[in-house]
């Protein structure tokens, strides 16, 4: 049962490199402590001081943006795809 | 000669050197352009600004790019226009329009992309690219034509004939998405990581916001270098809400200003108001939205600088408002009938925030208000079909003349 983490450039000097992640089944929380226990300095990077996500951080869950869902403790399925994206936008 | 000292995340504050990158590699905060004040106000007069070109390049020592001549096809210095009858109809005393519509491709896009565009020349990129719902496609596709670069201008599949048109022209690729403009977003960022092109509103982000500051500065210019009051100024990104405060309070570091203390409030739709909504319920936080409204430019529901633009509007003591479609569409027609300027969709928001804000006393009649209108009319004209019929339709004939406008009505 597995999930697939998206890694932005940013990021993968943590990963080796690399830029998709295999994770088990969870909430976004938990697949994302995985991530940190696989490769240590995530969480840093993704969590304030607080333990809330960063506000220029967006997480999204098969192409849905989490705030839209249940946040962090939004629940990923087998073979969902969990992206980080750093907040970008255009318009005015 | 740019005075740029470096980038800087704007959430946790580490530098890096200029390049073109746009999110802190920490925090994933926006970066933003440090200047050397000190040098610009050894370099900068108001007798040089005065004698520069007749368009945004005037300010040159205010802007981060090195080259000259740069990109440009006559972006900005648009009219300030004094609204004395809009003003009466709203209740208010001393207000002016700026008029962005009469910009190179008919909107303030001309601005950022001109020195974005720059930018992407002298750090060596030879292909312009952007995701945009019609504006900024317009101004890449034509900056880049002028400046002799290749473009790529991805759109969403349903974007109007109009404006996939008057992209097209320009000779660059347009690329339809099969998606919402937030999926052409997306996609954009994926492809600035794979292809070494300028993103207009991507990778050279930090550096295209940067062409919002002259919307200030030449206000404050056509006011004979004074401030105004109180500015109103639609939100998409929270961008140019952002950088236009930046900029007056920029002209009074270099010492082009005595001061200025300059309210800024926000206009946002109904139909996208994720800032005006944090404004109304007194959070912190700003939810993304599911853009909804007729003001397509302003269609950001995820808006990258909407905390900025938010603590702008309450430290400088402002308002937000976030109007209907209807309310939109009578802005545009208040606009047009009481000052001759045809505003798009989104100088709709600005008008009508505007009316709102009067009627409930936050913009005050005491108040030199400046009201940005950003892009053309005729780029929404399906907007406002509805409101652009003949008074009448006659025969050929003096007696049927006659009979739809008697003549004692008239004077002749």
């Amino acid at each position: 049962m597995a999930v697939t983490v998206r890694i932005p450039t940013q990021l993968r000097e943590l990963s080796g490199g690399v830029a998709e992640i295999s994770a088990d089944t969870g909430t976004v929380s938990e697949v994302l402590a995985a991530l940190n226990t696989a490769h240590p300095g995530f969480a840093e990077r993704l969590f304030d001081d607080k333990g809330e996500l960063r506000r220029f951080v967006n997480v999204f869950v098969a192409d849905e943006d989490i705030r839209f869902l249940d946040g962090v403790a939004t629940p990923v399925t087998d073979g969902q795809t969990v992206s980080i994206v750093p907040a970008v936008a255009g318009g005015v | 000669m740019a005075h740029v000292n470096s980038l800087r995340c704007r959430e946790c504050g580490r530098e890096y050197e200029v390049a073109a990158i746009f999110t802190c590699e920490w925090c994933f905060g926006p970066l933003e352009v440090a200047y050397d004040y000190d040098a610009i106000r050894e370099a900068i007069s108001p007798e040089k600004i005065a004698n520069g070109p007749l368009s945004i390049w005037r300010y040159a020592d205010l802007l981060p790019v090195d080259r000259n001549p740069a990109v440009d096809l006559g972006a900005g210095f648009t009219p300030l226009v004094r609204a004395d009858r809009l003003a009466a109809e709203l209740g208010l005393g001393e207000v002016w329009i700026k008029n962005d519509t009469v910009n190179p491709t008919n909107s303030f896009k001309d601005r950022v992309t001109s020195v974005a565009l720059a930018k992407a020349l002298e750090l060596g990129f030879k292909v312009a690219a952007c995701a945009s719902t019609g504006n900024l496609a317009n101004a890449v596709a034509a900056h880049a034509a002028h400046a002799g670069l290749q473009s790529f201008v991805f759109i969403p599949a349903d974007l109007e004939q109009g404006k996939v048109v008057t992209t097209a022209v320009y000779g660059g690729n347009v690329v339809a998405i099969d998606g919402n403009y937030d999926s052409v977003n997306r996609l954009c960022a994926e492809l600035a990581d794979t292809y070494p092109w300028a993103f207009v509103n991507v990778n050279i982000r930090t550096f295209y916001a940067e062409g919002s500051r002259t919307l200030a500065f030449e206000t404050a210019e056509q006011l004979d270098w004074q401030a105004p009051d109180h500015v109103v100024v639609p939100i998409a990104s929270g961008s140019l809400l952002t950088k236009i405060r930046k900029g007056f309070d920029e002209l009074v570091k270099v010492g082009l200003l005595d001061e200025a203390n300059v309210r800024v409030s926000g206009a946002q739709a109904e139909g996208c108001s994720p800032v005006a909504r944090a404004w109304i319920d007194g959070t912190d936080t700003i939810k993304p939205v599911k853009p909804d409204t007729i003001a397509k430019s302003l269609s950001i529901g995820n808006p990258a600088d909407g905390y900025f633009a938010l603590d702008a509007v309450r430290e400088t003591g402002g308002g937000l408002s976030a109007v209907t479609d209807d309310e939109i569409v009578d802005g545009m027609v208040l606009l047009a009938r009481t000052e001759g300027i045809f505003a798009e969709t989104a100088g709709g928001v600005t008008i009508a925030t505007l009316k709102r804000l009067a009627a409930e006393g936050v913009v005050r009649p005491d108040e030199r208000v400046v009201a940005y209108v950003t892009g053309h009319g005729l780029k929404t004209l399906d907007a406002v079909v509805d409101r652009g019929r003949p008074t009448a339709v006659i025969a050929p004939t003096l007696d049927a003349f006659h009979d739809a406008f008697p003549p004692e009505q008239f004077d002749h």
